[in-house]
């Protein structure tokens, strides 16, 4: 099995009153609530905390994009990667991903993606969320009803971008080109492994499925949603004639390790209430326009999701109800191992950094779960080869540690 | 689509909350006029939304759609984004209507007075923009259709297919094609709306040529229904003018 260090980048100065004060953390959050000084400092904590997890030894670092909002500070996540590219040796630069559909036109993903896999010597997953309602409709103005049909179109061009050798034309509905030819090329062949990231939406599982995509379940509410989700997935797997290969999917999960069970309320619960009740302050009204969801979706939900539910919980039920994974190594250890393996799932991101966790909380447990759990979760999943993890260049043909060109003093 | 009465054919075109067959203002209509009220594409039983992409297409949809049902010549009458088709029709093709009524149609946009981003309205927050009385008899009744799980699903499904055409500002060009409009217009506007205020009365008169604007008072977005003997008498008289 594999882990991945996974960050959203919050913004961890809003007011306590926030949710009370404002409508919401996304589309129409003040902008006058950020202060720039401040997130200078958090870009750089933030860069510090996964070059950190490339260090202690996590298989690979994600980021993702979102826009206008305080949830996640990386309209560009590419941005984030292309400075880890120059700062991490090991790791798999991951990004989940860019929303396809706010792209103009989407060979810029195309072209962005394999500058990253180049860059990094082949290095780097490729992930395609369609996006939230926040971001595309909301924030970018995309049609709701059309989203899908363009994500996929966006989708069918980049991937014939990255894999047909000579300059092609391309006649969509969404985007028209004379001359599809991107450069450079991206350095994994036939392109970099494709990872798609999803919330439980009926349509994707059996596209990523038929695709042999990787399919990575992000939700901030730990196994019990994701149980009935993974079943879903794994059912149209078998359903479409693919194996039951582990690596095939991925899970994310808030983890919280302590010295010991007792110790992880003190110093996680201010950080999960600042994450579950400011950074997911998100109205009903934002979280889904009208087409947003498909009609089969909507059906399949049997009642709508609301935010708002989120408020009336606190620390104990986070963890009773599985939304965090917290406590002594030993704790965490076990309660990973069972979801993991309940979920079937190869790939483990972890959101080790969540709200407002300092960076030394963050470095801690980043630290305790590279040594203390890690290491006997990794032979899980031994008997499978996973074909969605990057085959980067061998070390002899890569570049090493950036140059420096003034002398340290003598 | 619901097809009534008799006299001159007159074809209403609905709005982004759903087909209104049954309302009793069509039933005055029909005493009148051969009254056509077809639920557009996407909307209640229509089907076929999938194969329109703007507002040019969904006009072209329904000129063809005259042709089929075999009405020539109608008066066409529409409501909000219905209204917005309407517009649109008498734009493309000003030899095949007789007269037109644009009840608050969306489909111009002033910077000054911007409609509000009403996909985001929750019911209530709808009717109290919408409507001159919240609380009167309109108010009620679509609150309780809102409250029906099976009626919410159709709202939401109409609001998905009318996002299509308006999402996210529901100014899609007929601001250049509107000057082509011939046929006597008839502006109708309650003096309450505030889901588009009644600036875009004026806004669409100055666009149509010797268009005539009635502001309806005790009325809202919804004046057929808040204020119904007045709306019928105004939209009866200009037709048979």
């Amino acid at each position: 099995m594999k882990s991945h260090f996974f960050h959203l980048m919050p913004y961890q100065h809003l007011p306590a009153d926030f949710a009370r004060r404002y409508r919401s953390v996304w589309v129409d959050v003040p902008s006058q609530l950020y202060d720039p000084v401040k997130g200078h400092v958090l870009y750089n904590e933030y860069l510090d905390e996964l070059e950190h997890a490339d260090q202690a030894g996590f298989d690979g670092v994600c980021v993702n994009e979102h826009h206008s909002n305080a949830y996640g500070l990386m309209p560009s996540p590419n941005l984030m990667l292309a400075a880890l590219a120059r700062r991490t040796r090991r790791a798999a630069l991951i990004v989940l991903g860019n929303s396809l559909a706010l792209y103009n036109p989407p060979i810029r993903v195309a072209e962005e993606m394999a500058m990253l896999d180049v860059m990094s010597g082949g290095r780097f997953v490729a992930g395609f969320p369609v996006g939230s309602s926040m971001d595309t409709n909301f924030a970018y103005g995309q049609t709701p009803a059309t989203l899908r049909e363009k994500y996929r179109e966006a989708h069918d061009l980049v991937m014939r971008a990255w894999t047909t050798p000579e300059p092609f034309t391309f006649n969509g509905k969404y985007t028209q080109l004379r001359y599809v030819n991107v450069w450079p090329r991206p350095l994994q062949k036939p392109h970099p492994p494709v990872w798609i990231p999803g919330t439980g939406s009926v349509e994707t599982w059996e596209w990523v499925a038929r695709n042999d995509y990787s399919y990575s379940f992000l939700s901030y509410f730990g196994f019990k949603p994701a149980q009935h989700s993974m079943q879903g997935y794994w059912e149209t797997v078998e359903r479409v004639g693919k194996d039951r290969n582990p690596y095939r999917a991925g899970y994310l999960q808030l983890v919280a390790i302590s010295d010991s069970d007792a110790r992880a309320e003190a110093e996680y619960a201010e950080a999960a209430e600042y994450f579950y009740h400011r950074c997911l302050h998100v109205p009903d009204h934002f979280f889904a326009a009208p087409g947003y969801m498909t009609p089969k979706s909507m059906q399949a939900a049997k009642t709508p999701f609301s935010f708002e539910t989120l408020k009336k919980l606190s620390w104990k039920d986070f963890v009773d109800e599985g939304y965090i994974v917290a406590g002594s190594p030993a704790t965490v250890r076990d309660r990973l191992r069972a979801v993991v393996e309940e979920l079937h799932v190869g790939h483990l991101m972890l959101l080790l950094q969540f709200g407002n966790l300092s960076k030394e909380q963050t470095l801690r447990n980043t630290e305790l779960y590279a040594r203390e759990v890690m290491p006997s979760l990794r032979g899980l999943w031994s008997e499978w080869t996973d074909h969605w993890y990057p085959q980067p260049l061998r070390e002899s043909e890569r570049v090493g540690e950036p140059a420096r060109f003034v002398a340290a003093e003598a | 689509m619901q097809r009534a009465g008799s006299g001159p054919p007159l074809v209403f075109l609905h709005g982004a909350g759903g087909p209104m067959i049954g309302a009793p203002f069509l039933d005055d209509l029909a005493r009148h006029f051969t009254v056509y009220a077809p639920a557009h594409p996407g909307f209640g039983p229509g089907q076929g939304v999938e194969h329109i992409d703007d507002v040019v297409d969904f006009a072209l949809y329904y000129l063809d759609f005259l042709d089929t049902i075999g009405v020539e010549k109608p008066h066409l009458v529409g409501h909000s984004f219905g209204g917005m088709l309407a517009a649109e029709m008498a734009a493309l093709a000003p030899g095949q209507l007789d007269r037109l009524v644009l009840i608050c149609p969306a489909g111009l946009w002033l910077d000054a007075v911007p409609i509000p981003d009403f996909f985001t309205f929750s019911p209530e927050q709808l009717v109290r923009t919408a409507l001159h009385d919240p609380n009167g008899p309109v108010g009620k009744m679509l609150l309780a259709q809102f409250r029906e799980p099976s009626r919410a699903l159709e709202s939401h499904r109409c609001l998905a297919s009318a996002g299509k055409f308006m999402w996210p500002i529901p100014d899609k060009g007929l601001k250049k094609r509107i000057h082509r409009v011939k046929a006597p217009t008839l502006v109708v506007w309650g003096a309450s709306d505030g889901l588009i205020p009644t600036a875009y009365a004026d806004a669409f008169q100055r666009a149509i040529p010797g268009s005539r604007v009635a502001i309806l008072n005790g009325a809202g977005h919804l004046p057929m229904l808040e204020q119904r003997e007045a709306f019928v008498d105004a939209v009866t008289r200009f037709l048979r003018r």
